[in-house]
């Protein structure tokens, strides 16, 4: 597999930890924060925090978009599901999310018509071919997903698929970025910026993180020497007492991302307010259909949503916020595993407390 | 939330193309890029290519690395 | 017992599959031979050792690359056998089918059967059949029950790991997993895979042949390498180190699983086997593995480091090193 297979070459990796070693060892304490569930996942499954010097904490953040997606939304999607001409399309990382009172692999299990696609186009063929269902995509995804929503409801509209629509819980992340910074007292050394998503949005919108927090910031790809240069530029950031914007996924990355994609993403999403599970309101943080898409938006279909309830105890705010880690929260691995999940964290596959819960936990004799 | 695979393009169709990464072959959507070539490769999520490869920038990362592992071998 | 129904992960061969076995089954079916939990019963009858073993096959769909639900029920079972060193002889086939099932489907499964068990060396001695109303079954279900004498000196179960055994795999995961993905819709990929569904019992008997004192033998159906790893471990109480470049995969199964976001330790293997070996017999089983047709891919994986907590870990392809999880829930494809 061409541009994956290099980059996880072990004699590389090797030389990158002990130039990583040396950079840090005059550091004092480094925090880093990486926000986005694909860095959290390859750092846990390629065993990268315990190959970095002990001075370096790595902290995850809100990035996975699963993860901060509201009962709300799940609960809605569920509502959805029951209806009995309705097909609910989604990716398969929220089959097992936890809403207040289901999941959709239970309503699965209890008749409703839920399949899971690899892509948004998988759904609008659905549709497509079943014109007598009403088909609604859940369209989870941060900014590496959302332009693809928006092509498929451009070509949704194009096609005349009238029965197909989207029920948006799009989101953008540097606005979250800036919210944590606002929040706690984080002492971040640096951010490790989202590659893909970046590919996207290219680098700028990360520039006030550095102008106006002095935080350094590099955009990272996901395969382990993607990680480990990642790391290391920041390094030299903070040695160097510089902060800016830097690529390290230059094969991916542009400084001006991907126009097109932007463009398209324009034409289809307007900017909103959005609720991110466990941190709260962030201004124009999220992107939903505006009035000329309405027969492609699944928000507008009535349907009666049972009340919200969360688990008390579950403090997956604090863990997606970086202020905790899931080895401090009272549920983990005892009420809340991958398998009784209580809150998202845990039940997406790149879930903070699901990585650290299925590989973290290596106990030393 | 970023699961992207590169892919090379082997075949295209206007704004269809197939792709193929290690032998597993897929129809991919090209509607978010301007132009894309035969042989090229693409960074594919969820169906769609979002970004096309800059091969030469690759080389250019692979070759930083080498010479990493080269000042290390200088000093030892 | 934390669901008031039964769940599809509760199938998936992961960690809900254990407690609803561990929590649910086993308590009301109390037996020393049954609590070993091994793939196969073991009972001593008048001076003879008899595996005894069954399993029943749903998946979905019937017919896949490189094989069909036939195939996989006379393999299947056949393979429990072999992982207690037994000879396979004599199966049972119970099927289930739904009404409207096309004759030609069933001829064709049927036919596939005969073949399995020919190549196997073993009989269907004994069946049943049922129909069920359209809907009350998916086109097919089949159960195989099975027999086979076990000889004198062996001795395999998953409660022998001991300190100092080399871990062996007989060839590449995931095939049999991404063959059948490959043919669900909704994810539209070409694939070569084939589902690599086959009898072990020979490899099995070259390898006993090499080196009598292998303790334990599994071969990782549903839940993967990491689900039968992780059996191992608890049943031995082991703490097993696993080298994850050392485990053979395909080039089409490591793509399919990047594409999808797939974990191959966790995709069913349906012809493949995992031995514990003590270290002085590794390279002998090791290479009468791979003078065999079956087992040409074998490699040593890693090693047993300690009899206290049990736990697998992984060192990764760049030296880190991670806990190698039991799976929960279904294998499903991720954007994230």
């Amino acid at each position: 597999m061409r541009f994956l297979h290099e980059f996880r070459d072990p004699q590389a990796a090797e030389v990158l930890v002990r130039r990583i070693r040396k950079v840090a060892d005059s550091l004092g304490e480094i925090r880093f924060m990486e926000v986005c569930g694909t860095h959290t996942m390859s750092i846990y499954r390629y065993g990268i925090r315990r190959l970095l010097p002990p001075n370096i904490r790595i902290l995850s953040g809100p990035g996975c978009p699963v993860c901060v997606t509201p009962n709300a939304f799940l609960d809605r999607a569920i509502a959805l599901a029951r209806l009995p001409n309705v097909t609910i399309a989604t990716f398969g990382d929220m089959m097992r999310v936890p809403g207040s009172t289901s999941s959709l692999e239970r309503e699965q299990a209890r008749g409703c018509d839920i399949r899971v696609v690899y892509s948004p186009i998988d759904a609008l063929r659905i549709a497509a071919q079943e014109q007598h269902r009403r088909l609604v995509f859940l369209g989870v995804g941060f900014e590496t997903t959302a332009p693809a929503l928006a092509a498929t409801l451009l070509e949704a509209r194009r096609t005349k698929v009238k029965n197909f629509s989207i029920l948006s819980a799009a989101k953008v992340i540097p606005p979250a970025m800036q919210a944590l910074l606002k929040d706690g007292p984080l002492r971040l050394s640096g951010f490790l910026c989202p590659g893909h998503v970046s590919t996207i949005i290219g680098s700028r919108p990360y520039e006030p993180l550095v102008n106006e927090h002095g935080i350094p910031c590099v955009i990272a790809g996901f395969e382990p020497l993607d990680i480990l240069y990642g790391f290391l530029m920041l390094l030299e950031q903070v040695s160097e007492h510089r902060a800016e914007v830097e690529i390290a996924y230059r094969r991916a990355v542009r400084p001006e991302g991907n126009p097109k994609a932007k463009r398209v993403l324009k034409e289809v999403f307007i900017e909103c307010d959005a609720q991110w599970r466990g941190i709260g309101r962030i201004e124009g943080s999220g992107l939903a259909l505006p009035n000329t898409l309405e027969a492609h938006d699944a928000s507008l279909i009535e349907v009666e949503v049972e009340p919200t309830y969360e688990v008390p105890g579950c403090i997956c705010g604090l863990v997606l916020s970086g202020q905790r880690t899931p080895f401090e929260c009272d549920l983990f691995a005892k009420e809340c595993t991958p398998e009784t999940p209580q809150g998202a964290c845990m039940v997406s596959a790149e879930g903070t407390c699901a990585a650290a819960y299925c590989y973290g936990r290596i106990e030393e004799e | 939330m970023c699961l992207a695979v590169p892919m090379k393009v082997i075949s295209i169709d206007d704004d269809h193309a197939t792709c193929v990464i290690g032998g597993v072959e897929r129809e991919v959507r090209l509607s978010l890029l301007p132009e894309v070539h035969v042989g090229e490769y693409v960074i594919v999520h969820a169906g769609y290519a979002i970004q096309i490869l800059n091969e030469k920038e690759a080389q250019e990362t692979l070759q930083l690395f080498a010479d990493f592992q080269g000042d290390i071998g200088e000093t030892g | 017992m934390r669901n008031d129904t039964i769940l599809l992960e509760h199938g998936s061969g992961g960690r809900a599959s254990r407690r609803l076995v561990e929590e649910l089954l086993v308590p009301y079916l109390k037996n020393q031979v049954l609590e070993r939990l091994d793939d196969h019963a073991e009972i001593e009858f008048e001076g003879t050792r008899l595996a005894f073993t069954t399993d029943s096959f749903v998946v979905d769909p019937i017919f896949f690359p490189g094989g069909d639900i036939g195939k996989l029920a006379v393999n299947g079972t056949v393979n429990d056998l072999a992982m207690g060193g037994a000879k396979p002889l004599f199966l049972s086939a119970g099927l289930i089918l739904e009404e409207g099932l096309p004759v030609a489907d069933l001829k064709r499964i049927m036919h596939s059967m005969a073949e399995a068990t020919e190549k196997a060396k073993v009989h269907i001695v004994t069946g049943d059949t049922k129909v069920v109303a359209h809907g009350a079954a998916d086109k097919i279900f089949i159960n195989t029950a099975g027999v086979g004498l076990i000889p004198k000196g062996v001795a395999l179960s998953g409660h022998r790991g001991e300190v100092g055994d080399r871990v062996l795999i007989s060839g590449p995961i995931g095939e049999h997993g991404i063959a059948v993905m490959a043919q669900r819709s909704g994810l539209d990929f070409v694939a070569s895979c084939k589902s690599d569904t086959a009898p072990l019992a020979d490899l099995v008997a070259q390898m006993l042949n090499a080196y009598q004192g292998i303790h334990s033998l599994r071969d990782p159906t549903r839940g993967g390498l990491a689900a039968t790893l992780n059996e191992l471990a608890e049943q031995s109480r082991i703490r097993i180190e696993v080298e994850e470049s050392a485990i053979p995969i395909t080039e089409s199964v490591e793509s399919a699983c990047e594409l999808l976001g797939l974990d191959p330790l966790h995709l069913a293997n349906e012809g493949v086997l995992v031995a514990l070996v003590p270290a002085e017999g590794a390279d002998l089983v090791l290479n009468a593995m791979r003078n065999h047709p079956l087992g040409h891919k074998a490699q040593i994986i890693g090693e047993v480091y300690s009899k206290k907590l049990p736990a697998v870990i992984l060192r990764t392809q760049i030296g880190g090193k991670r806990v190698l999880a039991v799976p929960t829930g279904v294998q499903l494809p991720r954007i994230c």
